[in-house]
């Protein structure tokens, strides 16, 4: 590679890594306006998460004593460090993934559970009960809510592969091809239970009320987070934001591909920044119903209830799925040998 | 620790502040994994000494002070210690000042439930419920500023009778207030108890048996919920409560069964709204007219019970459960003895039983479930030196056993 090329992709990931912080920051404010809307209070403005952020990074920064100071420290940069590494491999509006070409959907899946396994870390290293019972309600879940998440993954690209598109993981061919356009019917009806899998496991993800069990305010006063204040905890919050934006920008890509300038004409100077836009506008009805209606709406689960509801409920509505855009691959197949 | 034991168990400390107790408290919990194995609790973090204060004032400004035991049961403690002064200076209260206590009691004992519900959906997590148990619970507030003048600590009762009479003007206010609270009350039962959630976190959570609650002698909800028969509105009437219709409330009248558990504990407390609605109801129409205090004036009130010699105790059944005032006066200004015993102390030692083999995540809608109100039941707290001791049963007896030889001497 050119240095050339190494400069351009070097200021995309700036762009990105920027992007990412702000967009995740609105988007969290966006959800708690809703909420407080849906739970007729006013809440606070839209800005409030930047308000928090710059708080908390004047704040001093408190270790507790029988912490394991170096992993309470690093945790909190790896969190949000490996949260925005996840949006360069993933499509933004109209932009391509930046580092596309290195890693694709698995990768994607993979570097998901790497901002919790820091949060993981960080809860074992503080040495406090709290954030230790949180720390295994953290593994817990995610062991619970991989598989539905891989069932989701390996369906979509699957069928697409089955429609003879090659490199079918890589997320460029996602977002060219919707999933919509490459299905019949039956496709159609498993995808779109793909998509409910996919918006359930969402909250888990970004430990949201029903499955927040991990922070769980009333019962760990905060769990994994409990031992954590001023910068650390405003890193953490910021790769909290990262994440939510990374959710949504997965499922975007997944399943709502479009761009606006596919639909209009427009010169590339304008498509860039309004395809953005459009994003942002469908990453916020993606988290609308699958975070802030969710949580507004529920009260908090078990751990015990979490782990059934993904291995059991779950896993067998994403199986069926799955079976689901097999048939709907597999149909004019058979049909055609039948003729 | 067992050699052959695979899972370690430790030890988590909830309180005295924490976000899952609305007032403080000290939780000792012997862990397993998620499961509580053994639990331990030290109360006595909020003793103000109110008795203490109470001992150098006279009753009619003490009944003030015992407005301030608690900040929702303004009514339940005024009441309760007045009517303890009024039989020792066996004053007759008029018998519309008795209805009017009993509609403001009412009243108490609706926000206090809505305060709860919200509480227990806080504790859920359900916050969306929280905030709508809340604005709804403003109505009553509102019914109850415009009766007695304030939202807390209402200064209505006083020894003889009640401060302020319910003009016929104020009855369509309450008319409109009981009216909404009826029609919402299907809603809200609605909300809490065919709510999927809610149900898989209450439903057989937090057991207190009947057996249980018998021994531990709970009082109010947390025992009828528990399905047993107590109402001191139905057992041992005070105020207007003779002439009403009450009848105790118990799970098995709505769900058909009694299971002793959170979920009992919601049902119960949200039927008794319901039913404080129907006594307000029955309360306005049968009041009869007259005076509202037996004696108006305050210095020959003084007088009164500064002659009176006695002891007597005073029981009310509050939103919480029975809660009683014991007075001794002994021809002096102020009571020679006061005792308060809210109704959350008898409910306390509940928590073990319910608590043992629950899940950390049912700890803090435990704790919620028999509303417990701390700074009411905090009587005594140890401090010598700065040091909190803890006095133990055996002690006590032989301080008893002494004083009795010094006695007999």
């Amino acid at each position: 590679m050119t240095p050339a090329g190494i400069a351009v992709i070097l200021g995309w990931c700036v762009f990105f890594s920027l992007f990412a912080i702000a967009g995740g920051l609105f988007l969290l404010g966006v959800d708690r306006k809703l909420a407080a809307h849906m739970q007729a209070r006013i809440g606070p403005p839209i800005r409030q998460p930047f308000i928090d952020v710059a708080k908390l990074l004047q704040k001093e920064n408190v270790v507790p004593a029988n912490a394991i100071s170096s992993i309470f420290h690093a945790a909190p940069v790896i969190a949000l460090a490996s949260s925005i590494v996840i949006l360069f491999y993933l499509p933004v509006g109209s932009i391509l993934p930046v580092l596309g070409m290195y890693g694709d959907l698995v990768l994607v899946m993979y570097l998901l559970t790497v901002p919790a396994l820091a949060m993981v870390a960080g809860g074992f290293a503080s040495g406090s009960p709290y954030a230790t019972v949180g720390a295994q309600r953290e593994m817990v879940t995610m062991i619970a809510y991989e598989f539905p998440l891989a069932i989701v993954v390996i369906g979509v690209a699957w069928r697409i592969g089955a429609a003879g598109l090659a490199s079918p993981f890589a997320l460029a061919t996602i977002a060219a091809t919707p999933i919509w356009t490459v299905v019949g019917p039956i496709g159609f009806i498993g995808a779109f239970i793909l998509l409910l899998v996919l918006a359930v496991v969402t909250p888990a993800e970004l430990s949201r009320i029903p499955f927040d069990t991990q922070e769980a305010e009333t019962e760990l006063a905060g769990g994994l987070l409990v031992e954590y204040s001023g910068k650390n905890l405003a890193m953490f919050y910021l790769a909290q934001g990262v994440k939510t934006l990374v959710l949504a920008a997965v499922i975007v890509a997944i399943f709502f591909p479009w761009n606006l300038s596919g639909f209009l004409a427009m010169p590339p100077w304008l498509a860039i920044p309004a395809d953005l836009l459009f994003f942002l506008v469908k990453a916020i009805i993606v988290l609308f119903f699958a975070v802030t209606l969710v949580r507004v709406g529920m009260a908090r689960f078990r751990i015990t209830q979490v782990v059934s509801i993904y291995w059991r409920s779950l896993s067998v509505i994403g199986l069926f799925g799955l079976i689901l855009l097999m048939a709907d691959a597999a149909l004019p197949a058979l049909v055609g040998v039948g003729l | 620790m067992a050699p052959d034991e695979k899972k370690a168990p430790y030890t988590v400390q909830i309180g005295p502040v924490h976000p899952a107790l609305k007032e403080p408290v000290m939780f000792t919990f012997e862990m397993e994994g998620e499961q509580v194995k053994a639990v331990d609790f030290a109360p006595g973090q909020t003793h103000r000494g109110i008795e203490w204060m109470g001992m150098r004032r006279n009753p009619v400004q003490i009944v003030h002070l015992t407005d301030r035991i608690c900040g929702i049961c303004g009514v339940v403690h005024t009441l309760s210690f007045s009517l303890a002064v009024e039989q020792i200076a066996e004053i007759q209260v008029p018998e519309r000042a008795d209805y009017i206590r009993s509609i403001l009691h009412e009243f108490e004992r609706i926000q206090s439930h809505l305060l709860w519900a919200g509480v227990a959906a806080h504790e859920l997590g359900f916050d969306s419920l929280l905030h709508l148990t809340w604005r709804v619970r403003e109505q009553a507030m509102d019914v109850i500023e415009n009766l007695t003048g304030n939202r807390v600590n209402y200064g209505i009762v006083q020894v003889g009778g009640v401060r302020r009479d319910i003009a016929p003007e104020q009855h369509p206010a309450i008319e409109q207030c009981l009216s909404a609270y009826e029609g919402l009350l299907e809603k809200l039962l609605n909300l809490f108890l065919d709510d999927r959630t809610i149900a898989m976190r209450c439903r057989d959570c937090g057991i207190l048996t009947r057996k249980d609650a018998i021994e531990l002698c709970t009082v109010g909800p947390t025992a009828r919920a528990s399905g047993v028969n107590v109402d001191l509105r139905q057992d041992y009437p005070y105020a207007a409560y003779g002439d009403l219709d009450v009848r105790a409330i118990l799970p098995e009248q709505h769900m058909g069964e009694t299971h002793g558990d959170v979920f009992d504990r919601i049902v119960v407390r949200l039927l008794e709204v319901g039913q404080s609605c129907q006594i307000i109801r029955q309360c306005l129409s049968e009041m009869p007219a007259g005076p509202i205090t037996a004696e108006e004036k305050l210095a020959k009130l003084l007088l009164i019970c500064k002659k009176a010699q006695g002891e007597a105790i005073g029981r009310v059944e509050a939103p919480r459960g029975e809660c009683l005032h014991y007075v001794r006066m002994d021809g002096k200004e102020s009571p020679t003895a006061w005792k308060v015993k809210a109704s959350s102390y008898s409910n306390l030692m509940s928590w073990i039983p319910m608590l043992i083999g629950e899940q950390i995540a049912d700890i803090p809608i435990i704790v919620a479930s028999i509303d417990p109100c701390l700074s009411c039941t905090d009587r005594v707290a140890v401090v010598r030196e700065g040091q909190r001791s803890i006095l133990t049963k055996e002690y006590l007896h032989r301080l008893s056993v002494e004083k009795t030889r010094r006695l007999q001497r």
